[in-house]
């Protein structure tokens, strides 16, 4: 437990949901639009907990947990995840472990919620989702451990503090591939541009956003809130290792760090406005190569 | 050890009785039954007490054999923590088995069963405490056979009898290499005496004991179920009756890593290539079995191919403490060989009880094909309960149990990997290999949980179903329960597992507990976020609760995209759930699909059929017995089915033996 940690992971559960926003307003610029307030997240989520709720018939308390399962995961994994070079209020020796299978939990429970409605869309979202988390993973946790080795920890906290310009001096293709691996992650994991499409019409959409096609009222908005949270833990390890300003000062560095976060945001809205979905089948094949950088990256260190 | 023993005869007494009770099927099932559950309670009790004291005990009595047999029993820590998980689900197998089996009354004959149930938990104990290698050989025979009647039990099915008959081959051409052993064993160490093995091991070349090495893990590895030695158990456990499917996937094949453990330490310091050896063998057997979990419709096989996958993962961590041994990293061989032996104990949990769900399933639908089923949680709220957590336990996530061994395992390997060891590409294969392995198992798992469980039930048979009796629950709910339990207290276990660690590296116990010391502060953590998790549950289900209170909340059919008439066949089925994963992998798993493709403007019927055989089975072990098979038909004159001709044998063969023995000693 530490001070700074506990102010940084307050701070996340108030701003995950901006960079939603962000996202959403740079492809509305790249399209030519003014676009939806950058704060539309947070009037979505609040119009959302003051609803009701239907649910299937079909429907078990499996549905009713998925939700709630899966943000109470996230929650615990966001205590693990660093930010500004400061470890997260709870640290250890393996959290990168337990953070990686901690989102695996949430994982879990999205699926079963999706099939206990009997959908077809949302088993088609689910068994979408179980392929390309089961190759996402290897390539995340391959790569953080390469970086602990490389900054001799098995904590997330040493490591990223460790990350800094002196790193990117000597070991900088190591680090630069570890990104690459790291942002492929992001992006499927979070269900954006070219795996998914969270832009189309929901019906659509082939994997996150179709396997939550039953929730509506305050299960949808945990749901929004855990992507949302989601997407801030995969953009802190991604800026965090490419963006690793620190100048001593713990404000500066905070605001720097979130600084770095929004333009993650930034990165990941263009990426969505310049290219198109991927081919369900050569899905695999990126994800694959995620795992490959994370290993080249362990081979140019060992050297 | 009195408390083993009295244990043993009462299950011989148990295994007795009700083959007296033979005519009386419901007195033979009551007696069988009883008398194995109580037995495992007195040796439950009485190994837990020794596990937790570290005792060593021995006892033994003459027995007059011509190599130097004796019947010795040695119980000690690695004993004593076989024997737990053992007891715990042979006994809890006992209480479920007479109710599994009472749909067979009248149809299918009880009392051999059960002579043959206790029969096989009384071998279990002899294996796991034997000191003398024939003794331990006689025993593991004995546990073969008594597990090849349990599995040809319902021997009117063809499916059984071939099943059985492959257990049978491929159980004895493991237990031949595990002779092979003993006899270059005793040839090395003039003794069969095994406690005398470890000293008398140390003065032999590195080159015999590499051979003695690959014996074990062939022999063991057969039972284990280690790729490609695995083709017996997806047949064998889905022919089986639940209750024995459980004991043999949940403990009889853990007596394989029990026997690595026990003759694997005496064979000295490791040599780097045994590690790779059991990492190589372990990686493909994870990857593998769960692949092919996931390509199976019959809810019994995809369990039987996890097991594959889970001693796959024993077996690399038992891989990984060997290279680390070899490389001087003591820590890492500690952690690692704590994580093999936790997930030996978590995988008899969730393993039997997933068996005995499946069994209650299959005896409420009667089918094991996931494609039938669905809609079962509204049926059966308290079995698919248990069963929801049993297969979050398999998919290693907290809280739960099997989160704790892999967590280890990880943990081992990681600091493997930082300690500048030479062995770094290995270990980083292990951990990439275990987090494939992960995401594969979740797949699996929310696939049986989800088709089965979830959902509308998809034929009229899965709609009829209901709540099972309270003996197909209670076993399953006792068991879900040890899954959390151990996933929360599990990290405090291996402060534990101390005693056993410093039995099997040699060790003294100050030097394990110092080296495992610094560990504990992670190990705590990993409890306190099992509990955080926990508690973050609570937090947000009552956040939402309280949200809802007072809401409109109102229930409609499930939305599916303005289709007005969905029905239970629109779901997905558990096959078009694994597709794109088996899809992916076609070229290793050779699936074959068969199409008839709807002919004409308005087709009456169409069809698709997808199966997945065994590989390994069907290109390598089935062209080599076919070949073997067209040899050995040149001496089909010699069988001709009369015991006293058999005899007559087995008498030539001992007097041609003498001869040669004679003529040698001249």
């Amino acid at each position: 437990m530490n001070g700074r940690g506990l102010i940084h992971y307050a701070l996340a559960l108030l701003l995950a949901p901006l960079l939603l926003g962000v996202i959403n307003r740079v492809k509305a610029a790249f399209a030519g639009r003014r676009g939806q307030p950058v704060l539309q997240p947070y009037y979505d989520l609040v119009k959302l907990l003051q609803k009701g709720a239907v649910y299937s018939r079909t429907t078990t308390w499996v549905f009713r947990a998925g939700p709630v399962v899966t943000l109470a995961a996230l929650l615990a994994a966001l205590a693990l995840v660093p930010f500004a070079g400061q470890a997260g209020p709870l640290s250890f020796q393996g959290d990168v472990i337990v953070c990686v299978y901690l989102l695996g939990l949430a994982r879990f429970f999205t699926v079963l919620a999706a099939l206990d409605t009997g959908s077809a869309f949302e088993g088609m979202g689910a068994s979408r989702e179980v392929q390309f988390s089961a190759l996402a993973e290897p390539a995340l946790l391959v790569g953080l451990v390469v970086l602990g080795r490389q900054t001799s920890t098995a904590s997330l906290g040493p490591m990223f503090a460790a990350v800094g310009p002196a790193l990117w001096m000597t070991a900088g293709t190591t680090l630069a591939l570890l990104a690459v691996a790291f942002f492929i992650v992001l992006l499927s994991e979070n269900s954006r541009v070219p795996f998914d499409d969270p832009n189309t019409h929901l019906e659509l959409t082939m994997i996150h956003e179709v396997m939550v096609l039953d929730h509506g009222g305050p299960d949808f908005g945990l749901i929004l809130y855990g992507s949302a949270l989601k997407l801030w833990i995969f953009s802190a390890f991604v800026a965090g290792l490419v963006v690793p300003y620190r100048c001593g000062n713990g404000w500066v560095d905070t605001a720097a760090a979130v600084g770095a976060l929004l333009l993650t945001a930034l990165v990941v809205g263009t990426v969505e406005s310049c290219m198109a979905r991927l081919r369900l089948l050569r899905v695999p094949h990126l994800l694959i190569s995620a795992t490959v950088a994370a290993v080249l990256a362990f081979l140019l260190m060992t050297r | 050890m009195s408390g083993l023993l009295v244990s043993l005869i009462l299950l011989l007494t148990a295994s007795a009785l009700p083959l007296a009770a033979w005519r009386r099927p419901a007195l033979a099932s009551r007696l069988g039954s009883w008398g194995g559950a109580a037995a495992c309670g007195v040796g439950l009790a009485s190994s837990i007490a020794a596990f937790a004291g570290s005792v060593t005990a021995s006892r033994a009595w003459p027995w007059v054999t011509p190599v130097g047999g004796a019947f010795s029993l040695a119980l000690d820590p690695l004993s004593a923590f076989f024997l737990i998980p053992m007891f715990l689900v042979c006994g809890l197998g006992a209480v479920y088995g007479r109710a599994y089996l009472a749909g067979d009354e009248g149809r299918l004959a009880l009392g051999p069963s059960w002579c043959f149930y206790n029969l096989l938990t009384a071998s279990m104990i002899v294996v796991l405490t034997a000191s003398n290698a024939l003794l331990f050989l006689v025993s593991w025979e004995v546990m073969t056979l008594a597990s090849f009647f349990l599995v040809t039990y319902d021997h009117d099915r063809a499916e059984s009898r071939l099943a059985g008959r492959l257990y049978l081959i491929a159980a004895h051409i493991g237990t031949a290499f595990l002779v092979v052993f003993v006899l270059l064993g005793r040839r090395y160490t003039g003794t069969l005496d095994m406690s005398q093995w470890p000293a008398a091991f140390a003065g032999i070349p590195a080159a015999r004991l590499g051979l003695l090495f690959v014996c074990l893990v062939i022999g063991f590895g057969t039972k284990a179920g280690f790729m490609p030695l695995h083709v017996w158990l997806p047949e064998a456990h889905p022919a089986a009756p639940s209750h024995v499917s459980a004991v043999m996937s949940g403990v009889m094949i853990k007596t394989g890593i029990y026997g690595l453990l026990r003759f694997g330490t005496m064979l000295g310091t490791p040599a780097l290539w045994w590690g790779g050896l059991l990492v190589a063998v372990g990686l493909a057997s994870c990857v593998f079995g769960i692949l092919f979990a996931l390509a199976q419709q019959d809810i019994k096989r995809q369990l039987a191919y996890s097991s594959v996958e889970n001693m796959g993962i024993v077996a690399l961590a038992l891989g990984v403490a060997l290279v680390a041994r070899a490389l001087q990293l003591p820590t890492v061989a500690l952690l690692a060989l704590a994580a093999a032996l936790l997930h030996v104990l978590n995988h008899a949990v969730f393993k039997s009880l997933l068996f005995f769900g499946a069994g209650a399933i299959y005896r409420a639908t009667h089918t094991r094909n996931l494609d039938a089923l669905g809609g079962l949680l509204k049926r059966m709220p308290r079995l698919g309960l248990g069963l929801i957590v049993g297969a979050a336990a398999i998919s290693a996530l907290p809280p739960f149990n099997g989160f704790v061994g892999e967590f280890l395992l990880y943990r081992a390997a990681v600091l493997g990997l930082n300690s500048d060891a030479d062995a770094g590409m290995i270990l980083l294969a292990a951990i990439g290999g275990l987090a494939l392995t992960g995401g594969l198992a979740a797949a699996c798992f929310t696939r049986l949980v989800g088709v089965a469980l979830l959902g509308e039930p998809r034929t009229p048979e899965a709609a009829a179903a209901v709540e099972p009796a309270g003996a197909f629950r209670w076993p399953v709910t006792i068991l879900a329960a040890l899954c959390l339990a151990l996933g929360v207290l599990g990290p405090f276990l291996v402060v534990r597992l101390a005693p056993l660690l410093s039995l099997l590296s040699g060790d003294p116990l100050a030097k394990v507990s110092g080296l495992l010391a610094p560990e504990t502060g992670p190990l705590t953590a990993v409890t306190l976020m099992a509990l955080l998790v926990l508690a973050l549950v609570v937090i947000v289900a009552w956040a939402r609760h309280g949200l809802l209170r007072g809401r409109d909340v109102r229930e409609a059919g499930t939305w599916d995209c303005g289709y007005a008439r969905p029905t239970a066949r629109m779901q997905y089925t558990a096959t078009s759930f694994a597709q794109p994963l088996v899809g992916l992998f076609v070229r290793l798993l050779r699936s074959r699909r068969r199409y008839a493709i709807a002919p004409g403007l308005f087709p009456a019927s169409a069809s698709l059929n997808a199966e997945t055989r065994d590989v390994v089975r069907e290109r390598v072990f089935t062209p080599v017995f076919q070949f073997v098979d067209r040899w050995l038909s040149f001496l089909k004159w010699l069988q001709s089915g009369r015991v006293q001709l058999y005899i007559l044998y087995i008498v030539i063969t001992l007097l041609g033996l003498l001869f040669w023995t004679l003529r040698g000693g001249a």
